[in-house]
Order: C-alpha cells, then structure tokens, then sequence
C-alpha cells in the first residue's frame, strides 16, 4: 500500500479565485483575523518576495504599488470548500485522513499511481475549482516530501510518484532537514552537530544517535525517509495547522442521542488537546457517515461548519457548537458509521485579545477575563482601556470590508451571475 | 453568544413533508405507524452531487424566455460535462454570466433566451471557462 498526500494549492487564496475571476493571474494576499499580517499567498505574491507573516499596516504602500489584491481571511468560505474537496476524493479510495484544512493522506492499491493522482486531481479541480498537488510514496513523510517536490518542480504539473524515483537518495539529498515534515527548524538543529543536514543524512544516520537528538518520534520520521511506513493513516501527528478526532462505530448508529455522546466525547478530547498546546481553535467542522462499503445500506455524508467569533479552548463553548452542527447535519433512517469533528483557524491563548470587550458574561472563562478587565480599569484608567478597544473596533471594521463574501453559505451572500 | 450561527456546506433547503402520518390517539397506535416513511428532502431532488454544487443568484433578463429571471437561484453542478445546447455559469471578462452554450462547426456561443440580447461568439483569443452546468432554477412566483 502507497499513501498520497493530497495538498490544495495556496488552498485560501485558491477559494477565493473559484468565486472572484478578476482575482485570477494577479498578485493575492490573505490577512490574518487578529493581527493584520498576511497568513496565505497566491503565486504571484510568493514571487513578489511577500512572506508570510508580513504585517499588513507596513505593506501597503507596496501592496498598492504592486497592484497585490488584499482580503481578510473568510474561513466560513475556506471550511466549505475544504469540506467539498474532501467529500469528492472520499468516495474514490478506501481510506483518507483529513490532515488540515487543505491537506489529506489517502490510502492508495499498489496499482493506484501518478494516472490515479491525476484523475483525482482532475476531478477536485473540476468539482471544486481548487488546484491540488499530488505526492505518493510508501510512507506518510515520503509523501509529504514528494508533494513538496510535485509543488516545486512544475513539469511535474502536481503530481509526482516517489517510487518511480530513478534516484532516489539523490533526491533525498537536495531536501534539508528543516524541509521534512515533523522536523522543522527546531529538530534540524540539533541534527546538524551530528552532521545530519539532508533527508538522505537522516535516512542513513544510526538510529540511536537519532532516538537520542529527537525522540521516538524522530526515529520514525528518519525509518520513514526509509521508505519504513511508521505512521499510520488514523494517526494524527501535533500539526499545529487543526486537530482533529474522530472514530468508526463499532456498530451502526441510528439515534442522535448516541451520535451526540460520541462527538461529545471527541469533542472534549479536542479541547483538551487544545490547552495543552495552549490553542485556541477559530473555526470547529463536524461530519457524519454512514458506511460507505455497504451496497446494501442507504448512503449519507454531511458536514457543517462554524466561525467562532472569539476563537476558544473551552469545552463546554467547543461541545455546544459541536452539538448544534451536529443536529443540523443529522438525518433520520441512516446507519451511521462515524462522526467527528476537527478543528483550525488556530491562534496562541493570549494572542487573541479582539473579544476581551464584547463579550464577557455567561462564559466560565469569562468571568476571570472581566475580573482582569476591571482591575485594569481600576489600575491603568478608563482612557488606557478606551484606546485599546477603540483600537481594536477600527482595524475590525476595516477588515471586515475586505473579507469576500461567504459564498456557500449565506443565502444573502450568493455569487450572482449576469443574465 | 460567541459562537456563530451553523454554517451547512450542503444546503439546508429542506421540506419535511412525512409521506404518512396520523395522531396519536389516546392508547390506540395509529395503524400507519408499520408504514412511516422518511420525509421528502428537497436536496435529494434539487442536489445530485453535494460537493461539486453551488448557488448562483441570477441578475439581468437575458434568460427570460428560458424560465430564467432575475433574482433567482440557479442550482450549478460543476461535476457535469458541458454539453452543446446546456444552460451554464461561465466566467468571460472577469464576470460571471449565466447563458445557452451553443457549439457549431467549431465556433462556440454564449446565447441569450431573450431576443434582445444578441448572441456572443467565443473569439480564439478570448478565454470561456464553464464554470458550471445549470441543473435547476429555483423561481419565486410572483
């Protein structure tokens, strides 16, 4: 068996071109909701030397001067079309992880190669409008690689097979550390005294040294550049990007009651997993369905999707809305086989400061917030905590002028077309 | 409230019709019980494909004369071939239009339903994407 890791293409600036054409072929950024710094690109703009993470306010001269389109981030848009490209890759193989927002792994036959990939990316480009790339290897970290690859090389047009790698360990040996998945700059410096500074170093490094620098979890990272499949599809490596948790039944389930004490469950399993990265989650999706490999059994797939105003970590507020998306997706006279949720749009707790004003009653982790509130107020004065939301109330509006329209999912907010 | 109305990625344009229904009259179940059926939903009409459709609200009156007016919504699979002859969403200068693709000895039109609006000819240099096919106009009466 092969994995694919299917990755959307500059997946929110890509959103935003399927509903805007005049975005097509011009330089795109995408701001952040809190802080005004560009989080998503399109080509153009990669090339225009804009990095991630640029703060806007500074930028604006070059942005106009370079005609560089720029929208706030609309992740009610980015969360329904993420769901669309993954309910049209579900349906044509045998087992798929959603690893973000814009990424999946795929269980792929031996027989499943590059045509596969490109049937597949056809038909997600066709159904959805979003480009994707295609990397396929025998592990997880080999196909993350080899989309890397895929992305970068473009007479590869997306999809590029690693086990068709003439030479391999050549390849292998133009990737830096820091370039593989799960190593990141942080691992890759303890790697580099050890001499270790390409995938190919760390492929062929004694195991020990490596168990020693990075753990276990380094281990295999290095035994899967091995073309040694460690990580498994359920699997669900600390990927900042969203977190996600979800389960087959071991039985069909038909009540809402049982469907809502699973995601329940899972749903309390993600906030935990939340403050312990100390995240906060912006945006919360929430599937059902049935088993899909029953020819028997009516087929049902649906899922839903929220925007946190203010972004949390707080189980009761993540279960009520997990709940809710849940009741509006469930249907009667299915067999259900799995439920889950996962959630993005993640900040830092403690970054996030936008709703310290608006929002501050009825919520367990309001009540400290107000408290602070007011002790600032005694301590600093009434004109220090005018500012700051006053501040905060000016850059909101302005971003809310340029967020796109939502789409595919407010009746009000509809593309039109001209007749 | 923090947190935000649901958002459906599938469309929630549900019409809950139960096919047999009675009361419940007092310790006596209704003889229909045995034959209860799932209510009718407009989606499995209106909505083959839920991942590959979209809503497209229509402005302008050049489709007139095929049931087409302006205001109303346009139910578009994008997973569907465009075919000569099909109603489609295309993108052509920046817009989107919504209009009748005509395929004729090699040369493609966009025309309109509406004898006031002349049929546009694809030129070689120009760009039509077919953003996707019409499959059902959802019309308010008035």
């Amino acid at each position: 068996m092969n994995f694919a890791l299917v990755d959307c293409n500059n997946f929110y600036a890509s959103c935003e071109r399927v509903f805007n054409p005049s975005l097509i072929g011009r330089p795109l950024v995408i701001l952040s909701n809190n802080d005004g710094c560009v989080i998503a690109r399109s080509e153009e703009a990669k090339q225009l030397g804009i990095k991630m993470g640029a703060p806007a306010f500074k930028n604006e001269a070059f942005f106009r001067q370079h005609g560089v389109a720029v929208l706030s981030s609309n992740y009610a848009l980015y969360g329904d079309m993420s769901a669309r490209v993954m309910a049209a890759m579900r349906p044509v193989v045998s087992a798929m992880e959603v690893y973000s927002i814009d990424e999946a792994f795929l269980a792929l036959d031996a027989a499943h190669g590059e045509d596969f990939a490109r049937e597949i990316r056809a038909r997600v480009r066709q159904w959805t409008g979003i480009p994707v790339s295609v990397g396929i290897a025998p592990t997880k970290t080999l196909a993350k690689l080899a989309n890397r690859l895929a992305k970068k090389t473009p007479e590869r047009q997306g999809v590029l097979d690693f086990t068709r790698v003439t030479d391999s360990d050549a390849v292998l040996s133009m990737v830096p550390c820091s370039d593989i998945w799960g190593i990141g700059n942080r691992f890759s410096t303890r790697l580099s005294p050890m001499g270790i500074h390409t995938a190919r170093d760390l492929k062929y490094a004694e195991m020990a040294n490596v168990r020693k620098a990075l753990g276990v979890i380094g281990e295999r990272l290095a035994r899967e550049l091995g073309g040694v499949s460690c990580l498994t599809l359920e699997e669900i490596p600390s990927d900042k990007k969203g977190i996600a948790s979800a389960k087959s039944f071991g039985h069909p389930v038909e009540t809402l009651q049982e469907l809502e004490e699973a995601l329940a469950t899972y749903t309390a399993r993600v906030g935990e997993k939340l403050r312990a990265a100390r995240l906060l989650a912006g945006h919360l999706s929430v599937f059902v369905e049935t088993n899909r490999f029953s020819a028997t059994q009516p087929q049902y797939h649906a899922g839903a999707q929220t925007t946190f105003l203010k972004p949390t970590n707080q189980t009761s507020v993540l279960i009520a809305a997990a709940l809710d998306l849940l009741r509006s997706i469930y249907r009667v006279g299915y067999q259900y086989k799995k439920t889950g949720l996962f959630v993005t749009a993640m900040s830092p707790e403690g970054a996030v400061q936008l709703s310290l004003f608006e929002d501050r009653v009825d919520k367990p982790a309001g009540r400290p917030l107000a408290a602070i509130v007011d002790q600032l107020n005694r301590k600093l004065g009434a004109n220090t905590i005018r500012y700051a939301s006053m501040g905060t109330r000016d850059t909101w509006a302005m971003r809310q002028n340029r967020r796109s329209r939502k789409f595919t999912t407010r009746w009000s907010e509809l593309p039109v077309a001209k007749a | 409230m923090t947190v935000a109305e649901p958002i459906p990625f599938e469309a929630r344009l549900s019409l809950r019709i139960p096919l047999v229904s009675a009361k419940v009259q007092a310790g006596f179940p209704s003889p229909a019980d045995d034959h209860m059926e799932k209510s009718l939903d407009l989606n499995e009409h209106l909505v083959r494909n839920p991942a590959a459709t979209f809503f497209v609200k229509v402005e302008g009156d050049s489709m007139r004369d095929a049931g087409i007016l302006s205001g109303d919504i346009l139910v578009v699979d994008r997973s569907l071939t465009p075919k000569d002859s099909q109603i489609v969403v295309a993108m052509l200068d920046g817009d989107f239009t919504v209009k009748r693709l005509r395929q004729r000895d090699g040369r493609v039109f966009l025309e309109a339903e509406n004898v006031a609006f002349a049929p546009i000819e694809i030129s070689e240099n120009q760009e039509l994407v077919i953003w996707g096919i019409v499959t059902y106009v959802i019309h308010q009466p008035r």
